[in-house]
């Protein structure tokens, strides 16, 4: 059996909107990933946290507020600095093009816009992630 | 696939026969289940004229960025023949931050206006009569501030409290369930909506002090029963506190109003309000010994469905306001948002936001719709699923009554989870392809961008400087004191309103009363489950 991938949801910022967020760890739970969701309201350092105690490979960042280019540098940069750069980072939510542009070239893996499908992002996590992938 | 084995459901999952006819309705007398507009239990509509009387309110939603900025966007609304105003706060103020705490960092003005003080308050309604339109707001937690802040302008302006006429929402109960802007935990929440509902039955006999949201509640993915069960049980709840602070039923019941989602599935939106109204009548009557006609009718704002819109093609998002607004029409509702094409994307830009209220004016002055009231009334179908949405919705309300209420079957989870997996359910039969989203997964095609209305942080470093002198020139001992009795009265069991509005007039923060609050009533925390 190999070992399952392992992922973080997170809802950053004072955003509630939970809706996404949740159907999106029940569809990569029914996909055959271990799925660790956070909650409400989690400061890039408590997303950051989380993610070395759990030893994910993967974050998912769910924003609806708007507030994506100030939370998401200083996720980028806290993992840097905890030497987890091998974290892949994907963001969803409403996010404009230019917006996902930047924080692509800040090392974010990939932004799913509104009306992307779950298949999308399951597909995605699978071809950038093996199953039993060493980590750090 | 042949028609025969096909499965037709509405938008909610339940299924729909090939045809309604009078055996559909075979044993129902209707005139005792929908006797004519006017008359109790009021499933045609609250008044028998319906729109021949008074067409319903036309109140777009809106606010962004800085006060000022919003202040100047309701006076061009008003201008454009708007006929009340909605406030949109920003998150920061909805979770009861001042703009410069550092958790607001990146969400100034975002999602609604920045309203840290009631200096601010001040500047938003710069130059309009608060005596003359109808305003409401949407916040929460915070409600009781951001009320004791209006209720200040208008004193201001010289209005008497007793003719301002408007809408806060103020419902705690949905934030839990599904919005989760909460601040507090429950129990001192409800106890601050009770405080206002108090304070509104003595000080402002026009003003509806709560607005009972389904809104939030659908747009979490529930489905429509679902969001008539929790919505009305909800209802239940509030007056049930009430009652146990000593209020008469119908001292406060006529100033109750609801607030309920138009969404996609048209006939089945026009059975839940019709439905609606009739449980909440009864409940009233019944649960409750309501004996006032005006405690029995249940009035309702509707907004079109906010998770219906698509990114893509956003212009498809014009028809399906439409078609969302006329439901909310047929169903009697008392005022209307409409959604912007653009609201996929952002906060909508003034051009996106006319054509959602020319929507408005079109199904008011052209369409017939208005022309007779309930004209769906006596459709087997119609009527059908107005007794078949009542019963789902009645089954839910006496789950909740038997886990000991509302605010138990939220510590238990309860509204919750069941939302979560209608939401995964509908999501999954989207992805599979059961249910066709135009431009979205069929009839795709590329899309041209389209303009949109950015917020900069400009407004962040607006508002902060504000904040900074606002701070200096205050009387800090003035502020000191009044912070001090609100804790006090936080402490004891007294009603609220009269300190908050104290520290209001002594020009403390938003932050500020809340963090008073917060030390008393400490901060709720939800266990994350999926």
């Amino acid at each position: 059996m190999p070992v399952p991938i392992r992922v973080l949801v997170a809802k950053p910022g004072l955003d509630g909107h939970d809706r996404g967020a949740k159907i999106v760890a029940r569809a990569l739970r029914d996909a055959g990933m271990e799925v660790i969701y956070t909650g409400l309201r989690q400061t890039p350092e408590m997303i950051v946290n989380a993610a070395l105690q759990e030893d994910v490979q993967v974050i998912g960042l769910s924003i609806l507020s708007g507030a994506h280019n100030a939370i998401v540098p200083r996720v980028m940069q806290l993992l840097h600095e905890s030497d987890m750069d091998d974290v892949r980072v994907i963001v969803g939510g409403i996010v404009p093009d230019e917006d996902a542009e930047a924080l692509r070239k800040q090392g974010v893996a990939a932004v799913f816009q509104p009306g992307a499908s779950l298949g999308s992002i399951v597909e995605f996590i699978r071809r950038n992630v093996r199953e039993g992938q060493a980590l750090r | 696939m042949k028609t025969a084995e096909r499965q037709f459901t509405t938008i909610s999952g339940v299924p729909i026969e090939p045809l309604y006819g009078p055996e559909q309705l075979a044993g129902i007398d209707l005139a005792q289940q929908a006797p004519p507009p006017g008359e109790f239990p009021y499933t045609r509509g609250i008044h028998r004229d319906m729109y021949r009387g008074k067409l319903w309110t036309m109140r777009q939603f809106s606010g962004f960025a800085t006060p000022e900025e919003t202040n100047s966007r309701y006076r061009y609304l008003l201008a454009q023949g708007q006929t009340g105003l909605s406030v949109a706060f920003d998150l920061p103020t909805l979770m009861g931050y001042d703009a410069d705490h550092p958790l607001s960092e990146g969400e100034v003005g975002k999602c609604g206006a920045a309203i840290s003080s009631l200096e601010d308050m001040e500047i938003l309604f710069r130059e309009i009569p608060l005596g003359e339109v109808t305003v409401s707001m949407t916040i929460n937690s915070p409600a009781a501030i951001l009320w004791a802040m209006y209720l200040v302008v208008a004193e201001q302006q010289g209005v008497d409290w007793a003719k301002l006429s408007g809408t806060l929402q103020n419902d705690i109960l949905k934030e839990y369930i599904a919005q989760k802007e909460y601040i507090f935990p429950p129990h001192p929440s409800m106890r601050l909506v009770t405080d206002t509902i108090e304070f509104g039955a003595r000080h402002t006999p026009r003003f509806n002090p709560i607005s009972i949201s389904g809104y939030h509640i659908r747009e979490a993915g529930s489905t429509a029963a679902q969001e008539l069960a929790f919505t009305l049980r909800d209802g239940m709840e509030y007056v049930d506190w009430a009652l146990a602070r000593g209020l008469h039923i119908d001292e406060f019941a006529p100033r109750l109003s609801f607030f309920f989602n138009a969404h996609s599935d048209f006939f089945e939106e026009i059975a839940k309000y019709r439905a609606a109204r009739k449980i909440w009548a009864h409940a009233m009557r019944e649960r409750y010994g309501a004996a006032s006609e005006r405690s029995l009718k249940l009035r309702f704002h509707a907004q079109t469905a906010g998770c219906s819109l698509t990114w893509q093609q956003p212009y498809n998002n014009v028809v399906r306001t439409a078609l969302q607004a006329m439901s909310a029409v047929l169903g009697g509702a008392q005022s209307l948002h409409t959604n912007s094409l653009d609201e996929a994307y952002a906060l909508p830009s003034e051009q996106a936001v006319t054509i959602a209220l020319r929507t408005q004016q079109v199904l008011a002055y052209e369409s017939g719709a208005i022309n007779t009231p309930d004209p769906l009334g006596g459709s087997y179908f119609v009527e059908k699923l107005t007794l078949d949405i009542e019963a789902a919705a009645n089954d839910y309300i006496r789950r909740i009554d038997e886990m000991g209420g509302m605010v138990a079957a939220i510590e238990a989870g309860f509204p919750q989870s069941e939302i979560a997996a209608a939401s995964y359910r509908y999501q999954c039969e989207v992805e599979a392809g059961e249910r066709t989203i135009v431009g979205v997964n069929r009839f795709q095609q590329d899309d041209q961008p389209i303009e949109l209305l950015q917020i900069g942080e400009n407004s962040a470093r607006h508002q902060c400087e504000k904040l900074d002198r606002l701070r200096a020139r205050r009387d800090q001992a003035r502020v000191t004191q009044t912070l001090d009795a609100l804790k006090s009265a936080a402490q004891g069991s007294e009603n609220t309103m009269p300190c908050i509005l104290d520290a209001v007039r002594a020009y403390a923060t938003l932050g500020e009363i809340c963090d008073a609050l917060r030390a008393v009533f400490g901060t709720y925390q939800e266990t994350a489950h999926l």
